[in-house]
C-alpha cells in the first residue's frame, strides 16, 4: 500500500515539535521515544504499520486545540485516533505525522433521559455509553462488533453500523451534535438537544468524514428506552437464494426485524468446528431477531415461521428461553474468531441490493476457485451490508497480493451490481484506491472541494480515503 | 423558465446560465429570501426509476409528484418513514409537491421522534452544482459510508449547493393500525412531561403532540403509536398505566380520525387561516414550553415532544432576540416577502460555522447562481 513520501523537512524539526507540545500537554502526554511509538504503529488493518512522528494524549478540548493549533503552526500532518480498531487503516500514521489519540478523553458530561440525550467525550467506548445508561433502562443503538473497544470518536469517523440498523439506523442517525476542532484550532458547536440543523447540515457531513475534517472532542448522542424483550429465530435452507428470497419475503409481509443475520456453509462449518453452536450443516442459515413484550414477540415470530416454512427450510428454530437465544447468536458472535482459527483473514464490507444475493454469492465463490482462496460470508441481510471473510496465509510470500486482488474484486462486483465498496468500516488506505470504480472524477471532486473548506491545507488524516494521485497537488500546497 | 427533461439536459441549463436561478419543484414550499433569478422547475425531470420492495429502497427523478411516490409504495404496503408536511395549507400555495422539493427542504412530520428525518431515510442523491457538472453522492442500499456523505449535505440545503435530478431512499413498511392516545386540559409544561414519559417508554411512540388550544379551544395532548392489532392495543393499555396521573385518556382508533389528527399537527392546520407570521422553532424538548412563552407568539403548537414550537407570531417581528438564551434555532416559514427580505429566515450561525457554509456554497456554486441568498 503506498503511502505519501514523508516531508523531510518535519522529520527534521522532530525535536522542536515534541518540545512545542509538550509545552501545552501534561509530560505523558506526549509520546515520542521510538519505542513507545510503535504502539500506535498500526490499527485493526495490521498489515501496514509505520510509527509515527510522536503521539500525543490530549485530556480536554482546550488541549486538542492547542495540540492543532501547532501543528498547524508547523505545517505537520495530523492523523486523529480513537481506539485504533479500524479495519480500513483509517488511523494509520505516516513517519512525518502527529498521532492524535482521544483515548484520555473518556467522560460522560451529561445524561438527560427527558430529552432521551447523553453528552459523552470522544474516546468513550461505545458499549460505555450504554454502560453509563443501561442501569435505568437506556441504550445506544448503533452497535459495531468492535463496541467493547471502539471510540465513539472513530464511531463518527467512520459512521459506524453493526447488526441492529436495521431498525435503528447507524451513528449519523443517532448523533445530535458535536463538539469539534478545526486543524487551525478553532472549536466548533455543530448540533446539540435539537433534531435539526439551522442551515446547511454540516453535522451529517462530518459524520464519516474518517477524520478529516476535524477533530471530534464531544458528542451528544440519542439514546433510547431498551425493548421488553428480544428474540431470535434460525432458519436454515439448502440454497443461497431460497434464504434471499426468505430475506425478502420477510420484509415484503412488513414485519420489520431488529436484525437479519445471514451465514454461507463456509462460515457456518468453521464457526461450527470452533464454538459448537448446534448449527445445522446446511448451505445458508439466517438468524432473524424481533423485539418487544413477549406476545409481541410471538406475534412478529409466529409471522417469520410462516413464511419461513413456505421455501422449505432444513431447520427452524426458535428459542424457548435466554439460553437458547445465546446459542443461536453464539456461532454468528464467534464467526470472525472462528475464521481466524484456520487463518489470517481479510474481512470485506461491501454493500449490494438485497435483490443481488445469490448472484454475488454465485460469482464470489467462482472467484474463490480460480484465486484458490477460502472465503466464508457473513452478512446483514436486512441492509445488503457483505462481510466476506477471505483466508490467506500472511506468511506465504504472495498470499496477501492475492487476497487484496481478490477483495479488490469482489468490492467491484458490490459497485456493479448497484452496491457501494464500504457498508460500515470506512475507507481508509484500504479502499482509497478502489473509490475510482464507484465515483466519477468529477464526484471525488466534489468530495475534495469540501475537505478544502475545512482543511484547506490538508493536513487531517491526508493520505486516506481519496485515491493519492487525485490528492497530491493539495497536499503538497 | 427552463424545464430539462433529462439529467443531462438539467447540466446544460445550468451551465448556461446567464444569471440568477430560481430553481422549483411544485412550487409549493416559498420559504426563505425571496429569488428573483430565471426559473428553473424540474418538474419535468419525473418518474420512479427502480422500486424493490423486497429490499425497501426506492429511487425517482426529483421531479416526480410525492403523491405519485407514496401511491406506489402504498400499493406494496410501505411508506416513506419520515411523514413529510405538506406546505400548501399553511402557506396558501397550490401546485404538486415533488419528491426533490422535500429533500431539498429536508421536510419531515411527527414520525421524525422514532423513523428520523428525511435526511435520515435518503440513501443517496444526484444533482448538477453551480458549475454544471454532474454529481453523485450514496447510492441505493441503505448501509453506504463510501466517501462523504454529501447525501445529508444536499438535504435541507435548498437548492443553494445544487439541483438535485434524483434521489435514493429507504422505505418501510406501513403499519396495519395507528391509535392515538388522548389527554385534555393539560397546561404546557405537564404536556411536555407526559410526552416525555411516553418517549422514554418501551413502548414505541410514533408521534408526541400538544395543541394549548385543540379543536374545542382547550388544550389536547396527543400520542401515537402504530403496528399490529394486537399490539397497538397492548401498548395503548400500557401507556394508558404510564401516564395515568395526567388525568384522564381516551383511545382513538379510526382510521380517519387518527389519520386526520396527524395531518392536522403535521401541516400545522390550525395556523392557515390566522394572520400572523409562522416560526418553526427547534430545541431541546424540555425547553419547549420556555421557548413558546419566550417567543411571544400569539399560538404556539408542539411536536416532536416538544422539540419543535409551531409559532404564530405578529407579522413582521425577529423572535431571536427573545429566543438568545435558549439553545436552539428559529426559522421564518411563513410572511410576507418584506419580512423575508428583512429577516433572515435561516438562524444566522455562529461566525466559524458561517464561514464554512459560506465556504461550501463558494465550492459547489462559485458563481453565486443556486437561489442565491435564499438561505442567508
Amino acid at each position: 500500500m503506498e503511502m505519501p513520501v514523508p516531508s523531510p523537512s518535519v522529520l527534521a524539526k522532530k525535536a522542536r515539535i515534541v518540545q512545542r507540545l509538550s509545552a501545552v500537554l501534561p509530560a505523558d502526554a506526549v509520546i515520542h521515544d521510538v519505542t513507545e511509538t510503535r504502539a500506535y504503529e498500526c490499527d485493526a488493518l495490521t498489515a501496514y504499520k509505520c510509527p509515527p512522528l510522536c503521539a500525543v494524549l490530549p485530556g480536554s478540548t482546550e488541549e486538542v486545540a492547542a495540540v492543532l493549533k501547532i501543528c498547524h503552526e508547523e505545517h505537520v500532518p495530523v492523523v486523529p485516533r480513537g481506539s485504533g480498531t479500524s479495519l480500513a487503516g483509517g488511523a494509520l500514521p505516516t513517519a512525518d505525522s502527529v498521532i492524535l489519540g482521544v483515548a484520555r478523553l473518556n467522560e460522560v458530561l451529561e445524561v438527560d433521559y427527558d430529552n432521551r440525550l447523553i453528552r459523552v467525550q470522544s474516546g468513550r467506548t461505545n458499549l460505555g455509553v450504554t454502560g453509563a445508561v443501561e442501569e435505568d433502562g437506556f441504550f445506544y443503538a448503533p452497535d459495531p462488533s468492535s463496541q467493547l473497544a471502539c471510540a465513539i470518536a472513530g464511531n463518527i469517523a467512520m459512521n459506524s453500523g453493526g447488526a441492529h440498523c436495521l431498525k435503528y439506523g447507524v451513528t449519523t442517525n443517532n448523533l445530535l451534535g458535536v463538539t469539534m476542532v478545526l486543524m487551525d484550532g478553532t472549536v466548533v458547536e455543530i448540533g446539540g438537544g435539537h433534531l435539526d440543523a439551522p442551515g446547511l447540515d454540516l453535522l451529517g457531513l462530518v459524520c464519516g468524514s474518517e477524520g478529516q475534517l476535524g477533530v471530534v472532542t464531544e458528542a451528544t448522542l440519542r439514546i433510547l428506552r431498551k425493548p421488553e424483550g428480544a428474540r431470535p429465530v434460525l432458519i436454515g435452507y439448502d440454497s443461497n437464494e431460497t434464504a434471499g428470497q426468505c430475506v425478502s419475503d420477510i420484509i415484503k409481509a412488513g414485519v420489520l426485524p431488529v436484525a437479519i443475520e445471514f451465514m454461507d456453509r463456509p462460515c457456518i462449518r468453521a464457526t461450527e468446528a470452533f464454538a459448537h453452536a448446534g448449527y445445522p450443516d446446511c448451505e445458508a442459515l439466517l438468524i432473524v431477531e424481533v423485539e418487544g413484550s413477549d406476545a409481541e414477540i410471538d406475534a412478529q415470530l409466529g409471522v417469520i415461521a410462516q413464511i419461513a416454512r413456505k421455501h422449505d427450510p432444513v431447520e427452524l428454530r426458535e428459542a424457548q428461553d435466554a439460553d437458547q437465544a445465546a446459542r443461536i447468536w453464539l456461532g454468528r458472535k464467534s464467526a470472525f474468531g472462528a475464521m481466524g482459527q484456520i487463518n489470517d483473514y481479510m474481512c470485506l464490507d461491501g454493500t449490494i441490493p438485497v435483490s443481488s444475493l445469490p448472484h454475488v454469492l454465485r460469482r464470489i465463490g467462482e472467484m474463490s476457485k480460480d484465486y484458490g482462496l477460502d472465503v466464508g460470508n457473513v452478512f446483514h441481510a436486512g441492509d445488503g451490508n457483505m462481510h466476506p471473510l477471505i483466508l490467506f496465509d500472511a506468511n506465504k510470500p504472495g498470499d496477501l497480493e492475492r487476497c487484496e486482488a481478490f477483495g479488490a474484486d469482489i468490492l467491484k462486483l458490490c459497485v456493479e451490481v448497484g452496491g457501494c465498496l464500504t457498508g460500515e468500516h470506512g475507507v481508509g488506505i484500504e479502499k482509497r484506491d478502489l473509490m475510482g470504480a464507484q465515483f466519477t472524477a468529477a464526484d471525488l471532486e466534489a468530495q475534495l472541494r469540501v475537505k478544502d473548506v475545512f482543511d484547506p491545507e490538508w493536513l487531517l488524516n491526508p493520505a486516506k480515503v481519496f485515491p493519492l494521485a487525485s490528492t497530491e497537488g493539495r497536499r503538497a500546497a | 423558465m427552463m424545464n430539462p427533461r433529462t439529467e443531462a439536459e438539467l447540466a446544460e441549463a445550468v451551465a448556461g446560465a446567464a444569471g440568477p436561478l430560481r430553481i422549483v419543484g411544485g412550487g409549493t414550499r416559498p420559504v426563505g429570501r425571496p429569488q428573483s433569478g430565471e426559473v428553473l422547475s424540474v418538474a419535468e425531470l419525473s418518474g420512479l426509476e427502480l422500486y424493490e420492495p423486497g429490499a425497501l429502497t426506492m429511487v425517482a427523478r426529483a421531479g416526480t409528484p410525492l403523491d405519485e411516490i407514496e401511491a406506489a409504495l402504498a400499493a406494496e404496503g410501505q411508506r416513506l418513514p419520515f411523514e413529510p408536511m405538506d406546505h400548501r395549507t399553511l402557506l396558501g400555495t397550490r401546485g404538486a409537491p415533488t419528491i426533490g422539493g422535500v429533500v431539498a427542504a429536508n421536510v419531515s412530520g411527527p414520525r421524525r421522534i422514532q423513523a428520523g428525518a428525511c435526511r435520515d431515510s435518503l440513501i443517496g442523491v444526484r444533482f448538477v452544482d453551480g458549475r454544471g457538472v454532474p454529481i453523485k453522492s450514496g447510492g441505493r442500499v441503505m448501509k453506504n459510508v463510501t466517501g462523504y456523505d454529501l447525501v445529508k449535505l444536499l438535504a435541507g440545503s435548498h437548492g443553494t449547493l445544487g439541483v438535485l435530478s434524483e434521489v435514493s431512499f429507504k422505505v418501510l413498511p406501513r403499519p396495519d393500525m395507528a391509535a392515538v392516545l388522548r389527554i385534555a386540559g393539560l397546561p404546557d409544561g405537564d404536556a411536555v412531561r407526559a410526552l416525555s414519559l411516553a418517549l422514554t417508554s418501551p413502548f414505541e411512540v410514533s408521534g408526541a403532540a400538544h395543541m394549548p388550544e385543540g379543536s374545542d379551544g382547550t388544550p389536547m395532548t396527543l400520542i401515537r403509536i402504530e403496528g399490529f392489532e394486537a399490539s397497538v392495543s397492548y401498548r395503548a393499555a400500557e401507556l394508558r398505566t404510564l401516564l395515568a396521573a395526567f388525568g384522564d385518556i381516551t383511545v382513538e382508533t379510526d382510521p380517519e380520525h387518527v389519520g386526520a389528527c396527524w395531518r392536522r399537527i403535521r401541516d400545522v392546520e390550525p395556523f392557515a387561516e390566522q394572520a400572523g407570521d409562522v416560526w418553526r422553532i427547534s430545541v431541546k424538548p424540555s425547553d419547549g414550553p420556555r421557548a413558546a412563552a419566550a417567543s411571544g407568539a400569539r399560538r404556539v403548537l408542539y411536536d416532536w415532544g416538544g422539540g419543535l414550537v409551531w409559532a404564530l407570531v405578529d407579522a413582521g417581528r425577529d423572535i431571536r432576540p427573545a429566543l438568545s438564551e435558549i439553545p436552539g434555532h428559529a426559522t421564518l416559514v411563513r410572511a410576507a416577502e418584506e419580512t423575508r427580505a428583512a429577516i433572515p429566515a435561516f438562524q444566522p450561525e455562529p461566525a466559524p460555522l458561517a464561514a464554512i457554509s459560506a465556504g461550501l456554497r463558494r465550492q459547489f456554486d462559485p458563481r453565486g447562481i443556486l437561489n442565491p441568498g435564499l438561505m442567508g
